[in-house]
């Protein structure tokens, strides 16, 4: 009989093979092709197969492109924070304070994510809007005298708009974190003389770490890449980086350049990433999982 | 009950995974109608030989027959045994009655064919009446109950059970050894049982194969395997054995004899050693705690005596254990007795006289 | 006992999060019913105009057409793959399982902008052109880790002894696909389809970039964002998706509750569906 690999590795294997190539040919194939497009050039319509740093010599030189990439990175840091300090106390409160009905409350909270993303987007538009729902509401109570400007069309409106967007998927991981805590930990910590407060600090928070870094994660890479946001309700300077890309494939028609500012955008948010699960494992590394 | 014809023969079952040999040739014949156990410690390859004789694993070696038949190549849809899971395995989407029908259904029985055999099987395991239950609704007894109809129905020629009464707790458990045994003996299906629990595989079972890392350290019915335990290591699985010091002294028309540390000169017949020993090699000797009797009564007699010494004793309510010094030998022995009305239980450091007989003594290499 | 004021200030904050969670939902049938031509407030009556409007629009026809067929091929497609995926890590061990497996789920994370970008320079190299299929080939690739990560609950709660005592019982192996592994994971592959067409149906970014002639619904959405006039209508139009997505929402739990009723598990618990 043929050694090497077992009735049980080939039918495994056979059976992921599906989807693994899938992945390989719309995956893998693909993102090589983009890295080696971000090599070559292009005039108009014509490629031009010579290898060169040009494309990257531009990501790094002209302000333009250092402007955006560093303005998506302090967005995305900015939503993701804020996205995940906002998530806590909600995942804190299904896991601990919500006896009945946790799966109703979940549900709850993963309807709004089911409407449109691009209406969701435009409906904060609409609220934040100088003839908005929150300018009318606040000018009708007498609170302000003028409609705020500051809240539409800059960096503030992006932040809040994808922090909403990116609710649930930072709620759901420290969620599951938190379920999975064993409550006699912290009846045991209570019973060695912590107070609430410490208890927390000293128990719940180190054992819900793993959740912690999932959110950050899962909301960090995605929001970097994303155009939508930016586009309705950035204005000129919440524009990103993945603006950029888009009108590189399109309207300016250079398509190696929009691969060289994709790459440099994967890779620094890749190292990001990478240092933050680093971090997190140093942190609450001794925690099983 | 059970003949001497063969239902199951294992000749020379190896079974490797990757490095790790699981298996190391193993060679059995099961006789049709026998309750056969398989019986050792966790990781000894008793449920890996169970799979192979269902035809869930093949044998990287070696051949099993069923029925004179070979089942190399059959697979286990197409072999006349079933199974009994660990787990129960009850289909959780079906009802009891669906459950047990499962493979009547499969043979494209009529409905009503399936309905009868359903319902003789289900009265056969005491669960009259609880066909339409969903099989969450079952108690870890019942469970067991509905696997093993589930297995019946079909008529197989052997049934195997893998540690089927693990699960459940010692009441209940000690009640279904009684009645898969009684319904055993009434049906005269060949059983096969994995089981690492020897009480469970010597009340049970008509001949245990003892297995300890892949293979069959003997095989045996119970009062054999309990009286004359082939090793040192299937001794103290089975029960408790004190072991003594021991060599030949000399051979003589009368038999061996012995020179036993603790307990002096002694001549065994030769009936006494086993097949195949040399009575040279014998370097231990063995006494089960039963075997072995405190003389409290100045009276009492025995047919061999020593005097020993009460180091500490355990109070079991029926039985006291005690452990005696014997002079000559550096572990104390355990001695089991029976408490009688108006014995007191013997103090540490008192002496004592130890009796014991030369038919309980084992010969061990 | 400290009962009271903790988890009173966390009940606070909870509804507060939620009105922070529903305030742009809730302002989609608002629009949609108001009988003005501009989204702002004052509303200023009811009108069921907006939807007539949509009735009546061919463009719009199209592109629920198109989404529908895309989402439903995705939905079909994906769903195999996941459990393909999800069957081959909780039933097999084999070389490299986690790499692999840690490859097909990668798209979770990645931006969708890199996923449809990468994808673009590969069909122009290649010289293919633009259309609902390849819509449906980043769709796919997407949509697959939701549903290897729905179906691999419903594949790891599935003891390997019940597909032994099938098999143990006489039955072939398509016989015990079908007669017990099939009605046992069930309500995961519902749940996958569900999931899958409405995250398709759903996706903006891919389809963007992805489709040629014929407009997906959001990207027809896009397309009418510009247009001030058109804005109520869309409004309306938003309003029939929410409520789709809920109920196919609602209809993919109660498959879950109704298929773990039937196993006799906690009914409540809250995995599966999220």
């Amino acid at each position: 009989m043929a050694r090497g690999l077992s009735r049980e590795d080939k039918q495994g294997l056979t059976l992921i093979g599906l989807p693994f190539g899938y992945a390989l040919i719309m995956l893998a194939a693909p993102l090589a092709m983009v890295v080696t497009f971000s090599f070559w050039t292009q005039n108009y319509l014509d490629i031009d197969r010579t290898l060169t740093l040009e494309n990257y010599r531009a990501v790094f030189s002209q302000p333009i492109y250092q402007t955006l990439l560093w303005r998506s990175l302090r967005i995305s840091l900015i939503v993701t924070v804020v996205t995940v300090v906002l998530a806590f106390p909600i995942a804190y409160y299904l896991s601990f304070h919500v006896k009945k009905n946790k799966a109703l409350w979940l549900f709850l909270i993963t309807v709004p994510f089911w409407t449109s993303y691009l209406l969701r987007v435009f409906l904060w538009k609409v609220i934040l809007g100088y003839n908005g729902v929150l300018n009318t509401a606040l000018l009708k109570a007498g609170i302000i005298e003028e409609p705020l400007t500051f809240i539409l069309y800059n960096a503030n409106a992006v932040v809040l708009t994808l922090a909403h967007a990116w609710a649930p998927f930072a709620i759901l991981p420290i969620f599951v974190a938190l379920e999975k805590i064993d409550r006699s930990l912290l009846e045991a910590a209570e019973d060695l003389g912590d107070g609430p407060f410490r208890r927390f600090w000293r128990v719940t928070f180190p054992l819900a770490i793993p959740g912690v870094v999932a959110a950050t994660l899962i909301v960090l890479i995605p929001t970097v890449g994303d155009f939508i946001t930016p586009k309705l309700v950035g204005g000129t300077d919440g524009l990103m980086v993945a603006n950029m890309i888009q009108i590189q494939f399109g309207k300016a028609n250079n398509a190696p350049l929009g691969a060289a500012l994709a790459v440099t955008s994967m890779v620094v948010v890749a190292i990001i990433s990478v240092g933050i699960y680093l971090v997190g494992r140093k942190i609450g590394g001794r925690v099983a999982r | 009950m059970s003949t001497t014809k063969p239902i199951i023969e294992l000749r020379d079952v190896r079974k490797s995974f990757g490095a790790f040999e699981a298996l190391k040739g193993i060679n059995a014949v099961i006789n049709e109608g026998e309750f056969f156990s398989l019986l050792g410690p966790s990781g000894c390859g008793k449920t890996t030989l169970l799979r192979m004789i269902a035809g869930f694993e093949p044998p990287t070696a070696g051949d099993i027959s069923i029925d004179g038949k070979s089942m190399d190549g059959i697979a286990a849809n197409a072999r006349p045994t079933n199974m009994v899971f660990q787990s129960y395995a009850i289909f959780p989407h079906l009802s009891v009655a669906d459950n047990v029908g499962y493979g009547l259904k499969t043979k494209k029985l009529p409905k009503a064919d399936i309905k009868r055999e359903v319902d003789g099987a289900l009265a056969m395991v005491d669960l009259v009446g609880y066909g339409d239950r969903g099989a969450h609704e079952l108690s870890g007894g019942q469970r067991q109950r509905v696997a093993l109809a589930r297995a019946l129905v079909m008529r197989p020629k052997v049934i195997l059970l893998d540690e089927p009464l693990s699960a459940l707790d010692k009441k209940l458990r000690d009640q279904m050894q009684f009645e898969l045994r009684e319904l055993q003996k009434s049906l005269g299906i060949t059983f096969i049982l994995v089981t690492h629990d020897q009480e469970e595989a010597l009340i049970m079972s008509d001949r245990i194969a003892v297995m300890f890392e892949g293979e069959i350290a003997q095989l045996a019915t119970p009062e054999e395997l309990y009286r004359r335990p082939a090793t040192q290591r299937v001794a103290s699985f089975i029960g408790v054995m004190n072991f003594l010091e021991a060599k030949l002294e000399s051979s003589s028309d009368q038999g061996v004899t012995l020179d036993i540390a603790a307990l002096g000169n002694v001549t065994l017949p030769y009936q006494a050693v086993p097949q195949g020993m040399n009575p040279a090699q014998i370097a231990k000797v063995g006494i089960r705690p039963e075997m072995l009797t405190l003389l409290f009564d100045p009276t009492d007699k025995a047919e061999n005596e020593v005097q020993a010494e009460v180091v500490s004793s355990d109070y079991y309510g029926d039985m006291t254990y005690y452990s005696v010094s014997l002079p000559n030998q550096k572990d104390p022995v355990i001695i089991s007795m029976r408490n009688t009305a108006g014995r007191s239980i013997a103090a540490p450091g008192s002496p004592v006289r130890v009796g014991w007989g030369v038919e309980s003594v084992v010969l061990f290499e | 006992m400290k009962r009271g004021t903790a988890p009173n200030w966390l009940t606070i904050y909870a509804v507060a999060y939620m009105v922070f969670l529903y305030a742009p939902v809730v302002l989609l049938p608002l629009f949609a019913f108001n009988d003005a031509t501009i989204i702002a407030f004052p509303l200023s009556g009811f009108t069921t105009e907006w939807f007539k409007v949509l009735w009546s629009t061919d463009a719009l026809h199209s592109a629920v057409g198109n989404s529908a067929v895309v989402a439903f091929v995705t939905a079909l497609v994906s769903t195999f793959l996941g459990a393909c995926a999800a069957r081959a890590s909780s039933r097999y061990s084999f070389p490299a399982q986690k790499g692999i497996t840690g490859f097909i789920m990668l798209p979770l994370v990645l931006p969708e902008i890199i996923v449809a970008v990468s994808l673009i320079v590969m069909l122009m190299q290649l010289g293919l052109s633009l259309s609902l299929l390849t819509v449906v080939a980043g769709h796919v690739l997407i949509c697959t880790p939701f549903s290897i990560a729905i179906l691999s609950s419903a594949f790891a709660g599935l003891d390997q002894s019940l597909e032994e005592a099938s098999f143990d019982l006489g039955e072939s192996r398509w016989g015990t696909f079908r007669r017990v592994t099939l009605p046992l994971v069930m309500p995961g592959v519902i749940s996958s389809l569900l999931i899958c067409f409405t995250i398709s149906l759903d996706e903006f970014i891919i389809a963007f970039f992805l489709t040629g002639t014929d407009a997906t619904l959001p990207v027809y959405i896009w397309s009418q964002l510009r247009f001030p006039t058109k804005l109520p209508s869309v409004m309306a139009l938003g309003t029939i998706l929410l409520a789709l997505s809920v109920g196919l929402l609602l209809l993919a739990e109660w498959f879950r509750r109704r298929a773990v009723r039937r196993q006799g598990l906690d009914a409540s618990s809250s995995e599966g569906l999220l």
